[in-house]
């Protein structure tokens, strides 16, 4: 069953998110998508993630679904313009690709490409509305398309925003995607199970399908470096000791990890794993939680 | 309001003056001696440092505005020494220096780099508050722009990167959508935030632009 059918019908899904890489050797992420084929509903595949330039998401989302596990499009706001957005979107649907991730993006500096020019002529919520439009035949200028688009869209959020304003913003943003036409959300790294039940709580007036991302530690070092560089993570203080005095990291990180998924299964209506840089440990990470 | 400037490196500086010997060094009287960039002193540290690097003085001057049309009278008046120059280095912002080009046969090099339109909000301190898109919507966001002042130029909210209520771009910058909120907040005008904005239209914006008004 498609990640939309499931969704609809209020079953729980499994999304994993996977990185192409900088290259055209597909050999490795091609792994990834067999062992996590018949494993999860659908792979996310990222859009040069952190600003980092790499093998694109919509050449893999393609070659992923080809060999029959359903991918999620990532496509963000900060390398095209308008034109190209809906091209991409247009070439998308050509080439089979049904669900989309509308994000805007990190900007340039994150990453190994910083003199980059930023374009940002969209943002994901003016986004989610040219897909919401290209699914009625029409391009945003109002040009009858010959032959429309028939996207599952989707977006982000982050109930980890670390001040009362940024949540505040990200929960306005929020109902601004599903009014924008957002199918589904998938959330920025959780770490604390309470907090994001009162999130939960909070926008459940959207009705909208939530799920739930996480990130497994694999060390202290990857911890510090994503709350120092990477936009939109905080790994808490107490999960960093947690992780330092451990013996055996990666069996903790995972541990860590399965606990969080078998607490938050229940308030939300999916999973999102994103196992950056040891994507084929999601199947133990599945099975440590019992999913 | 200022134009900030700032100077370009002494090595970039040489680089242009190459293959030249002599240069008339110009100063600006008003941004560019605010903000030491430009005034007198740098003129003359500027001067000290060209003889250092084997280039001769044919003269400078400081003219009051360099940007103004009276560039053309000051370069006339003194056409002798800038005359006997090979090139001339103008210590102002690119409107100076190009005002200078256009009235000389001289070919003219910028010793700055210009940067933004300053508002001065306390002695000294200048913030950039406005990129000149030509379509104002601060009248939606409690008088802030977030086309100048959010690194994404986000219209209809903030992204998910701030972390401390900095931006992710640039931790000493505080997310402008923060301040957003907080001055509507404040204003108890929060609705504003979730009304529909229109999509940027960057046909309005084709540069370069232009305007001809009938003078006071």
């Amino acid at each position: 069953m498609s990640l939309q059918s499931l969704l609809e019908s209020g079953k729980f899904v499994i999304t994993a998110e996977v990185a192409p890489l900088k290259g055209t050797d597909t050999t490795e992420i091609m792994e990834v998508a067999e062992l996590l084929q018949g494993r999860i509903t659908a792979a996310n595949v990222t859009d040069q993630q952190s600003s980092v330039m790499r093998l694109g998401s919509l050449a893999v989302s393609y070659l992923i679904q080809e060999i029959g596990l359903e991918t999620v499009f990532q496509m963000t706001c900060r390398d095209r313009n308008r034109i190209a957005l809906q091209s991409d979107l247009l070439s998308a649907s050509v080439l089979g690709i049904k669900n989309i991730l509308a994000l805007t993006g990190d900007v340039p500096s994150l990453g190994d490409h910083p003199q980059a020019k930023p374009v940002f002529d969209l943002d994901s919520v003016q986004l989610l509305r040219v897909i919401g439009r290209l699914n009625e035949g029409y391009d945003m200028v109002d040009n009858e398309l010959t032959g429309k688009t028939d996207f599952f869209p989707g977006a982000v959020v982050n109930p980890g925003a670390d001040t009362e304003a940024a949540l505040e913003l990200q929960i306005i943003k929020m109902e601004k995607k599903v009014e924008a036409g957002a199918r589904f959300i998938q959330t920025q790294a959780i770490y604390d199970a309470d907090s994001f039940a009162k999130f939960m709580k909070r926008v459940e007036g959207f009705k909208v399908p939530v799920l739930a991302g996480v990130i497994p530690l694999k060390s202290v070092g990857m911890a510090r470096f994503m709350n120092k560089n990477v936009a939109g993570i905080f790994v808490p203080e107490d999960l960093i000791k947690k992780m330092a005095d451990a013996e055996n990291k990666t069996a903790t990180g995972i541990q860590i990890c399965a606990d969080l998924m078998r607490e938050l299964k229940d308030i939300c209506q999916g999973i999102h794993i994103m196992a950056i840089g040891w994507e084929k440990k999601v199947p133990q990470i599945l099975e440590a939680a019992g999913l | 309001m200022l134009m900030i400037t700032e100077q370009k490196p002494m090595e970039e500086v040489i680089r242009f003056l190459d293959k030249y010997r002599k240069v008339y060094l110009i100063g600006c009287g008003t941004c560019a001696t605010a903000l030491h960039t430009g005034g007198k002193s740098e003129v003359l540290e500027m001067k000290h440092q060209l003889e250092d690097a084997d280039k001769e003085g044919s003269g400078w001057m400081v003219i009051p505005t360099v940007c103004d049309t009276l560039t053309r009278e000051a370069l006339a008046e003194n056409a002798v020494d800038v005359g006997a120059a090979d090139c001339i280095l103008v210590m102002s912002c690119a409107l100076g220096v190009q005002m200078v080009a256009r009235h000389s046969d001289k070919p003219v090099y910028p010793a700055l780099n210009t940067l933004f339109l300053g508002l001065e909000e306390s002695l000294g301190n200048f913030n950039e508050l406005c990129l000149q898109c030509g379509d104002c919507v601060i009248g939606q966001y409690a008088a802030i722009c977030p086309v100048t002042t959010c690194a994404k130029s986000l219209l209809t909210g903030a992204c998910g990167g701030a972390k401390g209520g900095k931006c992710e771009q640039e931790p000493e910058h505080d997310c402008a959508w923060v301040q957003i909120y907080e001055r509507l907040k404040k204003l108890d005008m929060l609705d504003k935030l979730k009304e529909k904005v229109s999509l940027k239209d960057y046909s309005k914006l084709k540069r370069p632009r232009q305007l001809e008004v009938t003078p006071l």
